[in-house]
Parts: structure tokens; C-alpha cells; sequence
């Protein structure tokens, strides 16, 4: 049973494990992916060929010791590399939901991963760990299912999402929904995709995953493949050919019904509002080791919305640890090579992992 | 705050045992200004405490979730409103109020979320200090206050007997009271403060609030 008070069934999860569980099923880790990622987080993307998107961070040796843990990622409810999804076929009418398919929550999400560890046999998780819409499924986790969250990482994200993300969110929909292909949603039935529309929609929120710093380290003003300006509308600078090319490759890995609900889900997402509006009572009495972290160039997720975690976390009594990185990276560094983060995250899971007894 | 402190035989700073001695084992401890955490790792090692930290550096915080400390990047000025009456046993401000921006307040705080409040500060009335400033006429520089007016986090000095009179002002009684040799040893005897005052080079102070 869903948010939206429609049970999805038969409904399916697609998902990947590295590592071995250990014989008393203490040393699971579950990696919640962000808006656009899959569960490939470790292993070569079979869709794009590239290497897992976390690979910066978890594998044998990395922080997260694929040697010592047992890592399991999984695709989220709504998305559509291989969990149910608006490009699922609704088994009501044999066509693909499109926009039949009940809307998601990131509750939703967060309830059937929940099932997924069920069905591993897993009890407790010794650390659950997330960026971005990932560290918004780790906050769920840990107020939906504290007792079964040992330790909880969730880096550059809030317990709610703000007005200008859902303003960003929306640009991204509406700009999916006014490409004539997009055919109210049944593009995949006519055999056309809004490809124009969703690329437009990636690009101006990978605008959002960087930095003016970053962008002017990387393309500046700086002409593409051309001494002068063209008097035109073509890609004279590379700001715009890169972009372009974000676009166009992300339409080739992702389902445009897909972006719609996945970024709905973060819109709807409010932990405090579940809570009477005081978020410090979802984490009332949490016995979950947290450590929350920021980055400095974030302008996404700003440090303010981790500091109202950390600030709600120690009004519960939680423990907590906190820090905000400094990078120029923007909101894409969690994804990036940032020793402070691995250090700290190192650190803290290696303390989380003697704590719990994991050698 | 400084490498320069004495430590014991066993490596840890004289201070800090001194301090860690008057937290009872198993207590919940929040340590303000923790710095890299070495008393809260020695807490939470040496007594099974449970304890929190707030560190204004990111070196700081680094290194403390490095040992595994639950410790968070803030500021002691601004973030102690935010945590509830008596959320913790002990609140340890370790060498610390001498650099925060509203001192009166902090300890305001520091008794109000602790049921317990420990301070230690560095003595500006030892009479080495004392002799540097009324012999050589500048602020002092010495091993341990090792900065330059100018350039000093230290913004609020104060002298054991200053810092008595703001617990009476605030209204917290001292339950103990150690001042500490320039060797980092504890004076032991019971002096009439203006001696403490003079010999002493750290005063620790164990509170509580007047009304408990």
C-alpha cells in the first residue's frame, strides 16, 4: 500500500549486492541512490558502461569495505532501471502506467527497500547511507525504521525539500510535459519520446548540481571549437555544449515518466510535517549513531538544512556527528574525489563497526 | 588548546585528568570546544561516558570523527541555545571561555543544559603573567598563552578570581575547585583564593546551578 492509497501489485525491485553478509547478519549496508542514479553503485553501469557512481567510496578497501560489508543498492519505486515504475506494464491494461501509475513518496520508497531487507533476512542494518534524494531515504529510514538503522549517514540533504527545489522541480516537469512528444504521458504506447523535453529538464538542474565557482574553473567564458563568436544560436561556448550534451545523453539512460515522479517524490518529501512540524520528535529516543554532512558550495542543499537535522537530531538526544566540507564542487561533490568526506566517513563507520561488534 | 601542556607519565594532558576525575563513569558529557577530542576519547576510553562534542574548526571536527567521536562543526556562541534544559550529566568547557564572544552567556547555557557544569581557564593573575606585564610592560607571550595580542583567539582573559565572581553573579555554586601548577599538578591545598590567584596557572571548576 502506497501514500497515494493504492496498493501497487505485483510490483517488482531491482537491485545489487556486493560482499558477503556475515553469519550473524550484522554487516549490511544499504546505499540509497539520488534522484537519477540506479543501483549500480559499485560495479560497471551495464546501461552506460561506466564505472558505479559511488565507486569513489565504496568497494574493497574504500571506506565502505566491500571486504568487511555487505552492500546492497537497490532502484527506487517510480524509477525505471528495472523496480516498478510509470514504464512498467500495468497489468490492468497490458500498456505501460505512464501516468496512471500511483505518485511516489520518498515513504514509499524507504517502505519497500524496507521489504527488500526483509526478504535478505537482514534484521538490522549497520549503516544506512545516502546523498541528495539518497540521504532523504536515509532520514526516512531513520525515523520510519529506527530500531532497524544502527548508523545512518545522510550527506548533502534536508528532512524537507525546499521551495526553490520544488520550483526547480517543476521547471524540469513542465519543461518534460510541453514537448509534443511527450504525448500526455503515453509516448512509450506511440512509439516516440520527449527526449527534447527531458534533456531540457536535465539541463537546467545539472545547472543546480554545480557551482558558479566550479563553472568558472571549468568553462569560463571559453569559446567551443571556435576563435569568435557566431552570431547565432549555435553552441558558441562551452558552457552550452557541455550542457547539451548532459542532456542528451541522460535522455538515453532515463525514462521521462520516470523524472516526473522520482522529483515528485522529493517534493512531497517532509519529515517534520509527519511529526506535528517539529522534526525533532521523528528522531525521539533514536538510538541511530548519525553523521550528517554538508558541503560548502552546496547551494541545493545548503548547510542550513543539515544543520536543522543536526539541530533536531541533538534536541531528540541523538547522537551526532557533524561536519561541513569545504569544496567548490557544488552539490555534485558528494559524488566527487573528497578526501574529507572519505576520511570522515572512514572514521566514523570504522568507530560504527566496533561499536556493533564487526570486526 | 596548545601541544605545550604537561602530560603525564601515561601521555595524557594533566588537565584533562584532572577534569575526566570529576565526571562519574557512564555519565552523558558534552565537551565544547573539544578540539581534535583527546577528552572525550579519554571519557569515553577511561569512564564508558557518553559523549557529544561542538568544535568551532574542521581540523578539529576531522580528526574527532577520525577517533570516532560523535563531535559537530559549530559555534559554542551561537548553537548552545538550541539544546534542551538538562540534556546532558556534565557540560565541559576545557580551556575555551577565554575565546568565546559572549562568555556570561555561554555559562548561562553551560549550566542550563548540564546538571552539571565543568570549567577550566587559563589564570591571567599567575604571577608569571603578572611579571611580564608589570616588568616588561607587553601583553604576555608565554608557553602556554603562546600568541601575540594581535592575533590571539583568546579575547576574553580572565583571573580565577574574576571567573568567581561570575558564577556568584550567575548563580552557581562551586562544588569543587582545584587550581593547577604551571607543571600541570593540582595545588591540593584548600589556599584563600588570592593565593590560588597568584600561583595558580589553570583554575578547574565543577557547577551546578544554584537552584537544584
Amino acid at each position: 500500500m502506497m501514500d497515494a492509497g493504492i496498493a501497487l501489485a505485483p510490483w517488482q525491485m531491482a537491485y545489487q549486492t556486493y560482499g558477503e553478509l556475515n553469519a550473524d547478519r550484522s554487516n549490511a549496508i544499504l546505499v540509497c541512490h539520488a534522484l537519477t542514479g540506479d543501483q549500480h553503485v559499485a560495479s560497471t553501469n551495464p546501461v552506460t558502461g561506466k564505472p558505479g557512481w559511488w565507486e569513489t567510496l565504496i568497494g574493497p578497501g574504500k571506506p565502505i569495505d566491500t571486504d568487511r560489508f555487505f552492500v546492497i543498492c537497490s532502484n527506487v519505486v517510480g524509477g525505471c532501471m528495472g523496480t516498478t515504475g510509470p514504464a512498467s506494464l500495468n497489468p490492468a491494461t497490458g500498456k505501460p502506467w505512464a501516468l496512471d501509475f500511483p505518485v511516489v513518496t520518498i515513504r514509499d520508497i524507504v517502505r519497500a527497500q524496507c521489504m527488500l531487507i526483509d526478504r535478505l533476512g537482514i534484521d538490522t542494518l549497520f549503516c544506512v547511507i545516502g546523498g541528495s534524494m539518497g540521504g532523504m531515504q536515509v532520514l526516512q529510514w531513520a525515523a520510519s525504521y529506527p530500531e532497524r538503522v544502527f548508523s545512518a549517514i545522510p550527506i548533502a540533504t534536508a528532512a524537507r525539500h525546499s521551495a526553490q527545489n520544488i520550483a526547480f522541480g517543476e521547471v524540469g516537469r513542465q519543461a518534460v510535459m510541453a514537448d509534443p512528444d511527450w504525448r500526455g504521458g503515453r509516448y512509450l504506447e506511440e512509439g516516440v519520446r520527449p527526449a527534447k523535453g527531458l534533456a531540457v529538464a536535465r539541463m537546467a538542474a545539472h545547472i543546480t548540481y554545480l557551482s558558479e565557482i566550479a563553472l568558472h574553473r571549468k568553462f569560463g567564458r571559453r569559446f567551443q571549437d571556435r576563435e569568435a563568436l557566431t552570431f547565432s544560436f549555435d553552441a558558441d561556448f562551452q558552457i552550452e555544449s557541455y550542457l547539451r550534451h548532459q542532456g542528451v545523453s541522460f535522455v538515453e539512460r532515463f525514462d521521462a515518466n520516470s523524472y516526473l515522479y522520482v522529483t515528485r517524490a522529493m517534493d512531497y518529501f517532509d519529515i517534520a510535517a509527519d511529526h506535528d512540524g517539529v522534526l525533532a520528535r521523528a528522531f525521539l529516543g533514536a538510538k541511530t549513531r548519525f553523521c550528517v554532512m554538508s558541503f560548502t558550495s552546496d547551494w541545493l542543499f545548503p548547510t542550513s538544512d543539515s544543520r536543522a537535522v543536526v539541530h533536531a537530531l541533538n534536541a531528540a538526544g541523538a547522537s551526532v556527528a557533524f561536519m561541513e566540507i569545504e569544496s567548490d564542487k557544488g552539490h555534485d561533490a558528494f559524488l566527487l574525489d573528497e578526501p574529507e568526506m572519505f576520511k570522515a566517513a572512514r572514521g566514523f563507520i570504522d568507530a560504527s563497526a566496533k561499536a556493533r561488534g564487526i570486526a | 588548546m596548545t601541544d605545550t601542556s604537561p602530560r603525564g607519565a601515561d601521555g595524557v594532558r594533566l588537565d584533562l585528568k584532572l577534569v575526566a576525575n570529576m565526571v562519574r563513569p557512564g555519565a552523558r558529557v558534552l565537551d565544547i570546544g573539544c578540539g581534535d577530542g583527546e577528552l572525550l576519547a579519554l571519557l569515553r576510553d577511561t569512564r564508558q561516558v557518553d559523549g557529544r562534542g561542538i568544535e568551532l574548526s574542521r581540523e578539529g571536527v576531522s580528526a574527532s570523527m577520525a577517533r570516532g567521536l560523535s563531535v559537530v562543526q559549530g559555534d559554542a556562541d551561537t548553537d548552545l541555545a538550541d539544546y534542551p534544559t538538562d540534556s546532558f550529566d556534565y557540560v565541559i568547557l576545557s580551556q575555551t571561555i577565554q575565546a568565546m564572544r559572549q562568555p556570561k552567556a555561554v555559562l548561562e547555557n553551560l549550566l542550563r543544559i548540564g546538571r552539571r557544569a565543568i570549567v577550566s581557564l587559563p589564570n591571567f593573575a599567575h604571577w608569571r603573567v603578572r611579571f611580564y606585564l608589570g616588568f616588561v610592560g607587553r601583553m604576555p607571550v608565554t608557553e602556554h598563552l603562546p600568541y601575540s595580542w594581535y592575533d590571539t583567539p583568546n579575547i576574553h582573559f580572565c583571573t580565577i578570581r574574576d571567573f568567581v565572581a561570575l558564577c556568584r553573579e550567575v548563580g552557581a555554586v562551586m562544588e569543587q575547585a582545584e587550581a593547577l601548577h604551571a607543571n600541570g599538578k593540582p595545588m591540593g591545598l584548600r589556599l584563600p583564593w588570592w593565593c590560588w590567584n597568584l600561583l595558580g596557572e589553570q583554575g578547574v571548576f565543577l557547577l551546578r546551578r544554584i537552584d537544584r
